[in-house]
């Protein structure tokens, strides 16, 4: 058993262009479910509508990077608008009931062959990469250590992920400690109570709707940087995938999506690669290397479960908080 | 979860602490239902609020007068706690019509209403529990830079405000004797002090009219004799106060001027003494045929009785 490859590989994780995206997704999340009570399960539409919208503007319309960066965030507003507009005023839960069904929509019409020409259809789109390797301030060669040792374009776009992590979370930090999140979160609290007092809640949460849309666009765009656009990737399993990063690290946090990230990512590293040996290796006579592929779900769901039961608010929540929670 | 007033409830009922100065001559010829005030604050003409075949509320007029308290009482289900909604905005009449200090309120949405200055409170305390107390007081405030989202990301902006709006929140907070609990969640508090906070919190935005929907349900009498000079105080403050209440001994003590509402309409106004000998009063209350057996409703009708007793006790 090669321990070494199976913690290396897990290492590379923790910084890969893929954690960074969820760990952003996942802050949308944060935004939209853990400060204001907004249950958006349709990341994964934003997230899509990232990643094409970036792509389509590259290859059918030949934009220039931040170009193509504000159409998918337009795309984006324009979502989080016809979702919010019919149902903020409604319930929480048709909210949900619209999100995860609207987020279907939208992968569907990615996936059809009548816009095959632009979409690519089920193959998706693949070779806008090279406008952003283009701005590459970094030479030639091989940039890092051990297993975070990546060539030029890899350290670049690892960089770039990470800055833009960063930045959003500092954005966060410092909008929820300011009088807009405090309404935010008296809307998680109780809407009505925060209406009786003047505040307009309906902006407020369109609001919300939008910034965390926009969050999980944008990490839509570095899920797409790394590998080709597909729709099969931005199915419902990725919104869940997001909110159990969310729940690991803590919703209402800044750190928690962004830690619970990198844990999630290093854990299904650490199992695929332990179960795909071990399989090698005859430890597990009864399992095929394709069942081993889907047994490290089950492992990181069992992680995850663990992690909820015996310390439900989270990585970074606060545990005072739990205590109230009805 | 427990109140740190005193456990034991004293024998006699709760009285202020201050003996309240009524205010009167505040309306225009007969007490009458739907008679004319002086100086009314809000005046509302045929508003009316179906749920299906049960028509909730349907007021024809009634004038809320300015500078005083005025109590609305009515049985249980005679469309108070809807009225309170239809005013503030937080639902919409099937018909009807109602100014707050001469402008039009039908139609404008709960946050602008108030915006205005009406502020109301709830009858199951809304107070956000995941927040500080202080927090919750800061969110009273009104016309905050910071509330702004892109305003917000410049503390710079809102920094100022931010200090005098938590000055304010603090003088508030000591005078509602929850300025130890501030830096903890709302939703610590027990449930009198909740209806404090609600209070205090509604306090912040200076407002001209306090609605507020049963201040002393669920608040036991230790607590209950403070809240009743709170509310006193908003009066010597210069502000109106219009509050639905069950506790008959609260009414006569600070109300000015009392509205009864039964089955959706008014059906009686006047002082507060007056009031309650009124004979559609005492129908409301123990129903028309009181002296029928009905049998059915017998606790509500028990509930009902016991008002009436406590009243008449009172009256000695």
């Amino acid at each position: 058993m090669d321990w070494g490859a199976i913690f290396g590989n897990a290492a590379v994780e923790l910084i890969s262009p893929t954690t960074a995206a969820y760990a952003l997704a996942a802050l949308g999340l944060a935004v939209h479910f853990g400060y204001t009570g907004l249950l958006n399960f349709g990341q994964a539409g934003f997230m899509a509508l990232g990643a094409y919208g970036y792509a389509i503007s590259i290859l059918t319309f030949g934009f220039p990077v931040w170009g193509a960066f504000l159409v998918g965030v337009g795309a984006s507003v324009i979502f989080a608008l016809i979702l919010g507009i019919p149902t903020l005023r409604l319930r929480a839960d048709y909210l949900a009931i619209v999100t995860i069904a609207a987020a279907e929509i939208v992968r569907l019409l990615f996936t059809t062959n009548t816009f095959a020409a632009v979409t690519g259809s089920a193959n998706g789109l693949s070779g806008y990469k090279n406008e952003f390797a283009a701005l590459n301030p970094l030479a030639e060669g091989s940039y890092g250590f051990g297993p975070f040792e990546n060539n030029a374009y890899d350290t670049w776009l690892r960089i770039v992920a990470w800055s833009i992590v960063i930045l959003a979370a500092l954005f966060v930090w410092q909008i929820m400690r300011s009088p807009w999140g405090r309404v935010i979160k008296g809307i998680r609290e109780d809407e009505d109570a925060v209406r009786a007092l003047g505040k307009n809640v309906y902006a407020y949460k369109m609001q919300s709707l939008i910034f965390g849309g926009v969050l999980g666009t944008i990490a839509g765009m570095i899920f797409a940087l790394p590998r080709a656009v597909v729709p099969s990737n931005y199915q419902t399993t990725l919104t869940f995938f997001i909110y159990a990063i969310l729940l690991l690290g803590g919703a209402a946090t800044v750190l928690g999506p962004i830690i619970g990230s990198m844990i999630f990512w290093v854990l299904l590293s650490f199992f695929s690669g332990f179960i795909s040996r071990a399989v090698e290796a005859g430890w597990l006579p009864f399992m095929t290397a394709i069942q081993g592929g889907q047994l490290r779900f089950i492992l990181v769901g069992l992680a995850i479960m663990l992690i909820v039961i015996f310390r439900p608010q989270g990585i970074f929540g606060n545990k005072k908080e739990l205590a109230f929670v009805r | 979860m427990s109140d740190n007033a005193v456990s034991a409830a004293p024998l006699e009922p709760p009285v202020p602490t201050q003996k309240p100065i009524k205010t009167t001559g505040l309306h225009i010829g007969e007490a009458e239902p739907g008679c004319r005030k002086v100086d009314p604050i809000l005046v509302v003409d045929g508003v009316r609020r179906t749920f299906g075949g049960l028509t909730a509320v349907n007021v024809n007029h009634v004038e809320v007068p300015r500078g005083a308290i005025t109590a609305l009482i009515g049985p249980n289900g005679a469309g108070k706690t809807t009225l309170f909604n239809l005013l503030t905005g937080f639902d919409k009449p099937d018909a009807g019509k109602w100014t707050f200090d001469g402008r039009s309120l039908a139609g404008v949405p709960a946050y602008r209403v108030a915006r205005m200055g009406q502020i109301r409170t709830f009858q199951l305390t809304k107070a956000l529990g995941l927040l500080t107390v202080m927090d919750n007081m800061l969110l009273g405030a009104k016309g905050q830079t910071g509330e702004n989202m892109f305003r917000a990301l410049m503390p710079f902006l809102w920094r100022n405000q931010e200090e005098e709006n938590r000055a304010k929140a603090l003088d508030l907070l000591t005078r509602f004797k929850l300025d130890t609990k501030k830096d903890d969640y709302a939703a610590s508090l027990s449930g009198g002090q909740r209806k404090l906070l609600e209070m205090a919190r509604a306090l912040m935005s200076d407002p001209t009219l306090v609605m507020l929907d049963e201040p002393m349900a669920g608040v036991n009498p230790a607590l209950t004799q403070s809240l009743l000079d709170h509310i006193l105080n908003l009066k010597s403050q210069g502000m109106t106060v219009l509050f639905v209440e069950h506790d008959m001994h609260m009414v006569r003590h600070i109300a000015d001027w009392v509205i009864v509402m039964a089955e959706g309409q008014v059906v009686a106004e006047g002082d507060p003494h007056e009031v309650m000998r009124n004979p559609a009063v005492i129908d409301a209350y123990l129903g028309q045929h009181h002296d029928e057996d009905i049998g059915e409703d017998q606790a509500a009708e028990a509930e009902n009785v016991s008002a009436i007793k406590e009243l008449l006790d009172d009256e000695r």
